[in-house]
């Protein structure tokens, strides 16, 4: 009763088959819409909480609900940096066609999300503080990232080739990874008058349990946004690059 | 959390234009943002059916 090797073996997922852009395009396409789908549904109820649910604050007033969109945009401003650098590591390291291209994906997204922190920012700041701006270490390295983001697309747009884009590009994501943890920590490593974190994985957050809530719910909301709008760029980045190889020629057939 | 009537609620406080600034500004760079990305998948299915085997 000697039974066939085939038989015997376990069946597996290859995960490592969604790494070929080929194979990738399809299963992006389902994710970005439940992606996109999750992102709106948290969304409502992240503002019904924000603006119906959530009390007054004792000392800032009404102008405090910008919260609900500025911290989880710096949070996802500096996150989606990271998941760029390290696409970029990998792109740099193993040479995928797949990396590189999220890396490219993420970084309009990332650039957005930079933008409204410091827009939100300076619209919470002058009520606040009386300035919309001030050159302090928190709201200069958010900056710096903004022009990070820019630096990124520029250079990737400058080189023809798109994979020695990628590679260059990724050489520029993974020095600026530097300015992260400067942006982090300038809140506690100098005198800012940007507030330290009224969130941290170390204590209990310093904000009612409501305001709370809705912020975590807008972070998980522009988490799933995020996740859906790069997958997309991922898929038009894919078909863009790969037009004249098979499986794109196939597909553009069964458009039409 | 209750505002009375949709006047207060706009005028949140007297800070409507901090609070309704930010976002409207992010709402309309999701929207912007979302738009670009329907307009680059067409263009880029235009291009492929375009060039395809029978062009």
């Amino acid at each position: 009763m000697v039974r066939h090797a085939r038989d015997a073996r376990i069946p597996i997922v290859n995960w490592f088959k969604y790494s070929s852009p080929q194979s990738f395009f399809p299963l992006a396409g389902v994710l970005v819409q439940w992606f996109g789908i999750a992102a709106a549904v948290l969304a409502a109820i992240g503002l019904y909480i924000g603006f119906f649910v959530a009390p007054t604050d004792a000392t800032q007033g009404e102008s405090y609900r910008i919260i609900f969109i500025h911290v989880p945009a710096a949070w996802m401003s500096m996150f989606i940096y990271l998941v760029m650098a390290f696409w970029g590591a990998m792109a740099l390291s193993f040479n995928t066609r797949l990396s590189g291209m999220m890396a490219s994906a993420l970084a309009p997204t990332g650039a957005m999300f930079t933008f409204v922190a410091l827009w939100t920012g300076a619209l919470w700041g002058r009520p606040t503080w009386g300035t919309y701006w001030v050159w302090d270490a928190r709201l200069t390295s958010e900056l710096i990232l903004l022009f990070l983001y820019f630096g990124f697309m520029a250079l990737h747009a400058a080189i023809d080739d798109p994979r020695r884009a990628d590679k260059a590009a990724a050489v520029l994501a993974l020095v600026g990874v530097v300015n992260i943890p400067i942006i982090y920590f300038s809140v506690k490593w100098w005198n800012t008058l940007h507030q330290g974190a009224s969130v941290s994985l170390t204590k209990a957050p310093t904000m009612a349990a409501t305001m709370f809530a809705g912020m975590m719910i807008m972070a998980l909301a522009f988490w799933m946004y995020s996740i859906a709008a790069a997958l997309a760029r991922t898929r038009c980045i894919i078909l863009e690059r790969e037009r004249n190889s098979e499986w794109v020629v196939e597909y553009a057939r069964n458009l039409k | 959390m209750s505002w009375g009537s949709l006047d207060n609620f706009f005028a949140m406080g007297g800070h409507a234009f901090y609070v309704w600034g930010s976002y409207v500004v992010t709402a309309v760079l999701i929207i912007a943002e979302v738009y670009l990305l329907k307009a680059r998948i067409r263009s880029a299915h235009t291009a492929i059916t375009r060039n395809g085997p029978a062009a």
